[in-house]
């Protein structure tokens, strides 16, 4: 057993619980810092994006009606797939030059964010919600729901942290999310997707997509069944992403790529997240006089 | 085909009307999922299948109400664009002087299943009284299931007859007879059910898959051995005989599939709403919405279309 033949991976996207290539068969080859082939990455397709939506409309519901309590649970089990595989996900890092410190540092940062949002799964209501005061005979309250399917578009750089830095608020509220990794650096999704499906998080309810963002965006401005719109873009971008979703009316939350971002901050995390991408529900509940 | 096992009755019919390559019809069904339509081809295509949808409701909570709201949607399936509207609604006898008042003297016909549908087990006298009924309430097309218990043990006298009797109890009503592909087994007995109805039916009158109240319904497979089964009786008689799949059709990609293989095995004579019909009911809504997507451009929300979604 001197000589072993070596077994290469095929990154694939993680969409509905299962693990796909692009429907379009197309691939983009991934170098390392230094140049050398890493791999295949699957370059999806609007149509890659119309079935991700799909799985997400399946998804959804179930995903919604957990018990905050629940939600909670499986995202700290996803905190602790990361963990056991947070050496892989430092690595995965370090592809496009990044140095070992940082990776770790990034690694870190998004596992402690997985838990600061397992954390809120069952408190952001109590925050965010309300009984308000009214000058009549009635109970008038106001609840929290999801709104939806969001379609989360991840910044070129912190390929990991910035990408579950925008699922999470998503996610915790019982949200679906349709995501677009990193272009240049989109190997951590992949890895993520892995971590994913061992989680315990249902299928469809987070679906990872690598690509062109060029090529990508039209669509996720336009599909109707995506809500909110929530990433880290360019100008030019962020025009196209606002005018698509204009013609549907949805929710656009998008920071300015041009500028830093730093994903480690306190503020890039809590119910102010969670807030952008709820709709809120008021009641009037008539009572005895 | 275990020819030997078969009954008398079976081998003789199979002398006459050949059996059926199972291999081969699921090698040439599985290439009609692998042609490329382009946007001008799909758009007639879905439109095409649009105007031969029977908008169908077959259940035990059905009601007035619900009817009438299936027929409005029948006559116009979506609120912008120009949409045709379907072939006909599909209801239980009882509903079909509901459905008169909305459809009657439309474009839209009323299509009854009848004679002890899904099962069909009930005499004979029962079943065509149901026939009559419904023809009297005004439908214009009647679908009957066959006797499979008749014609599993062989008594292929007896399936014709009560078929042709209903055939005379319809008088000027279509006739479409559901063989319940699901409870025939085999293509081969599919094809024989085929050929034993296309013999006392009229042309244009219709020959179906299935019920839709069974495990497995129509397929691609099942509905090209019917497809052919009308093709060679055509050939050999010159009887046109129509085609209607039913149950399992959800989606516009399917219906698409289903319509290259009505063109490739029975070329354009039978592209349209007289010759070939869809039994459905979430496929229209799915044929809109992939019309609505041509049209804007944009992918679109099933809350558009009259889907329950949860609020997703």
């Amino acid at each position: 057993m001197s000589h072993r033949l070596s077994i290469t991976k095929t990154p694939k996207c993680y969409v509905g619980g299962a693990f796909i290539r692009s429907e379009s068969g197309r691939v983009t080859a991934l170098h390392d810092a230094s140049g050398t082939f890493f791999a295949n990455i699957p370059q999806c397709t609007r149509k890659d994006l119309r079935n991700a939506v799909e799985a997400a409309t399946k998804a959804g519901p179930g995903w919604a009606k957990r018990s905050a309590f629940n939600r909670g649970q499986i995202l700290y089990r996803l905190a602790e797939m990361m963990e056991a595989r947070a050496a892989e996900l430092a690595e995965a890092l370090t592809l496009n030059g990044a140095s070992k410190a940082d990776a770790s540092r990034e690694v870190a940062a998004s596992i402690e964010r997985v838990v600061h949002y397992a954390g809120w799964t069952d408190k952001y209501e109590q925050i965010l919600g309300s009984v308000n005061p009214v000058a009549s005979a009635h109970f008038n309250f106001t609840v929290t729901e999801p709104m939806g399917i969001i379609g989360v578009i991840a910044p070129d750089d912190s390929p990991l942290l910035a990408l579950i830095s925008l699922i999470l608020p998503a996610i915790t509220s019982g949200n679906c999310v349709v995501a677009l990794a990193s272009s240049p650096q989109p190997y951590p999704s992949i890895l993520l997707g892995e971590m994913l499906t061992t989680s315990d998080l249902p299928g469809g309810v987070v679906n990872l997509l690598t690509g062109l963002r060029s090529e990508m965006l039209p669509t996720f401005a336009t599909h109707e069944h995506l809500r909110a719109l929530s990433g880290a873009v360019n100008a030019a971008d962020r025009k196209t992403l606002k005018l698509g979703a204009a013609e549907s009316v949805k929710r656009v939350h998008l920071l300015k790529a041009e500028e830093p971002i730093d994903w480690f901050a306190d503020k890039r995390q809590g119910v102010e997240e969670i807030r952008t991408l709820i709709e809120f529900k008021t009641t009037w509940h008539p009572v005895g006089a | 085909m275990p020819a030997a096992k078969a009954p008398t009755s079976l081998r003789r019919l199979f002398d006459e009307i050949g059996t059926v390559d199972q291999i081969g019809i699921e090698e040439r069904v599985a290439k009609f999922t692998t042609r490329s339509l382009k946007k001008k081809s799909k758009v007639f295509g879905l439109r095409l299948a649009v105007s031969m949808v029977d908008l169908t409701t077959l259940e035990g909570k059905d009601t007035p109400g619900k009817v009438a709201s299936l027929c409005q949607k029948a006559l116009r399936p979506h609120d912008v664009g120009d949409i045709p509207p379907t072939a006909a609604v599909c209801v239980y006898p009882a509903m079909v002087k509901h459905a008169r008042k909305h459809v009657g003297g439309t474009q839209v016909k009323i299509a009854s299943v009848a004679t002890a549908f899904p099962s069909g087990q009930a005499p004979l006298k029962t079943r065509l009284a149901e026939v009559h009924a419904a023809v009297n309430d005004g439908a214009d097309e009647i679908d009957m299931v066959i006797n499979r218990g008749a014609f599993l043990s062989g008594e292929f006298g007896r399936m014709q007859d009560e078929i042709a009797a209903v055939v005379e109890a319809c008088g000027t009503a279509t006739l479409k007879v559901i063989l319940e592909v699901s409870e025939l087994e085999t293509y081969d007995n599919i094809r024989a059910a085929s050929f034993l109805a296309m013999r006392v039916i009229r042309p244009g009158d219709f020959i179906k898959t299935s019920t839709g109240k069974t495990s497995s319904n129509a397929t691609l497979g099942n509905n090209q051995v019917m497809l052919e089964a009308i093709r060679d009786h055509f050939l050999a008689t010159g009887i046109p005989i129509s085609m209607k799949p039913a149950g399992g059709i959800r989606t516009a990609k399917q219906a698409l599939h289903f319509l290259i293989a009505v063109k490739e095995t029975l070329g354009d004579e039978w592209l349209n709403n007289r010759r070939y019909r869809f039994g459905a009911s979430a496929l229209l809504n799915d044929l809109v919405r992939q019309l609505e997507k041509e049209r804007t451009g944009a992918y679109q929300a099933p809350w558009n279309f009259s889907e329950a979604t949860e609020g997703y």
